[in-house]
Formats: structure tokens, sequence, C-alpha cells
């Protein structure tokens, strides 16, 4: 166990959001989406986040990408339904993707160096202390999500519901 | 202490900030690089993971644990907004049979 493992995970990281934007078919994209979550899951395991990683793991490779591939599959895509945009275009956003990288980078290289990250408290990111701090500190917040939730749920399927086609 | 959280004794923050910033770019350049309204929705989720990375790895680095509480909340936050903006690109294609963002750009149909 040596600090290679972050990199390694940073690596694959990138690698597989890379496959994300460049994959041709919108399924493969999917797909290479879960496995980039799944390198964020083992982030989050490594920074002994455990209540974060199990959440990320059920909320958003379990529930956000199924409902991803749900729609996908039932749109019913044909080939033709993508025309490439012109080249052009393509690297006119590549060009300013880069620059905006270039800059977050270049501000980030005039901090000096930063300390290590070290993990002072063992039960930092552990259910039992991160649910004390949800319900003390953050409780209105919390309640306030679930109007969210509910006012989302209310529009989803006021938004997906097929209108009468002579409504007038 | 817990073998699994050695690995990370020793990275600096700053290689985190680097990380997220190279997966919050390419989130953006697939944003502006693709026409598929899903693949754009995906690099948008790319966008939030990434920030969500670095507020829990600031969260450790400071010992305080509202940054993870944060996440929690953008993870609710980002599960309501997949549920509406798929909502939307279903009607969508119901309207104009295509999930093209190109055709979209009278704003009405």
């Amino acid at each position: 166990m040596s600090i290679s493992l972050f990199y390694f995970i940073a690596f694959l990281s990138i690698f597989f959001s890379l496959l994300v934007i460049f994959a041709k078919n919108p399924v493969h994209s999917i797909l290479y989406l879960i496995i980039t979550f799944f390198t964020f899951t083992m982030q989050y395991i490594l920074l002994n986040a455990q209540f974060l990683a199990i959440v990320n793991f059920i909320v958003y490779m379990g529930a956000i990408l199924v409902l991803f591939l749900f729609v996908l599959m039932l749109l019913n895509l044909n080939k033709e339904s993508e025309p490439l945009k012109s080249n052009l275009l393509k690297t006119i956003g590549v060009i300013a993707g880069m620059c905006l990288l270039v800059t977050l980078i270049g501000s980030t290289k005039s901090l000096q160096l930063s300390n290590p990250i070290v993990l002072q408290a063992q039960n930092l990111g552990l259910v039992k202390n991160l649910g004390k701090v949800l319900f003390s500190e953050f409780l209105l917040p919390f309640e306030i999500s679930s109007i969210l939730l509910l006012s989302a749920m209310v529009g989803a399927v006021l938004l997906a519901k097929r209108e009468p086609k002579d409504a007038s | 202490m817990n073998p699994i959280t050695q690995a990370i004794q020793g990275v600096p923050l700053n290689h985190y900030i680097l990380l997220s910033t190279i997966i919050f770019c390419i989130g953006v350049i697939g944003v502006l690089i693709r026409r598929n309204a899903i693949i754009i929705f995906m690099s948008v989720e790319l966008m939030l993971n990434a920030v969500n990375l670095l507020l829990a790895a600031f969260s450790v680095y400071h010992n305080n644990a509202s940054g993870q509480v944060f996440v929690f909340f953008i993870m609710a936050l980002a599960a309501a907004e997949v549920a509406v903006g798929l909502a939307i690109i279903v009607m969508i294609y119901r309207n104009t049979h295509s999930i093209d963002i190109n055709v979209l750009n009278k704003l009405k149909w």
C-alpha cells in the first residue's frame, strides 16, 4: 500500500473520463462514466470518507446512471441521429477547454507547495460523525433538500406526461 | 491505523486540486464538442463529481466534516437535476424525434 495508489486511480479516472466524451456510441459512453464514478468511489475510500463512498456508489452508479441508460434505451436512437459537428467547432471547443485548464493549473502553480493531506481524525467521514453534524448543524438545509426532491419529482412527472393533442 | 488510509498520507493537496481541475476541464470540453443532449448532461455530471472530490479532499485536509455534508447535499441536488433534465430530454425527443441540440436553436417547436 503505497502513495502510488492515488496516482494510479487518478490516471484511471482521467483516462475513462476522456473515453466518456470521445466515445462514439452513447451506451459505451454511459458505461465508461460508470467506471469513472467507480474510480471516484475508490478515491473516497482512500480519503476514509466511507459514507460518501457508499452514497456515491448507490446514488450515482446505482440510480443516476441506470436512469441515464434507461432513458437512452427508451429513446431508440438511430445511427444517424447524431450528425458530426464540424471539425472547426470541435477544434475550437477543445482549444477553449485547454485554455481553461491552463489558466486553472497556472493559478494552482502560483501557490506554494502545499502540505500533504494527513488524516487527523479517524472517524471524520464515518456515518456516526457525519450524522451528528448533519442533524445538528445542517438540519434546516436537510429539510429544504427534501422539499427540493419533492418538487423535482412533481416537475419530472409533469414534464414527462404526454400532453393531450387538442388541449385548446 | 487502517492500512487503506495510509495510502494518502503524503499526497499533497495540490495534486487533488490538479486532478479535479483536469476532470472538470474534460467535462467542459465534453459540453463544448458534443451535440447529443444526453452526453452533454453526462459531462455536467462529470463536472459535479470533480467538485465533489475536491470538497471531500479539503474536508479531510482541514479536519472539518462540513465539506462532506456539502457533498451529500450536492448529490441530492444532482439527483433532482437528473430527474428533471431527463424528463425535459424525453419531452424534446417526443416533439422533435431527435436529441440533437442543434434543432433547438429557435426555442420553439
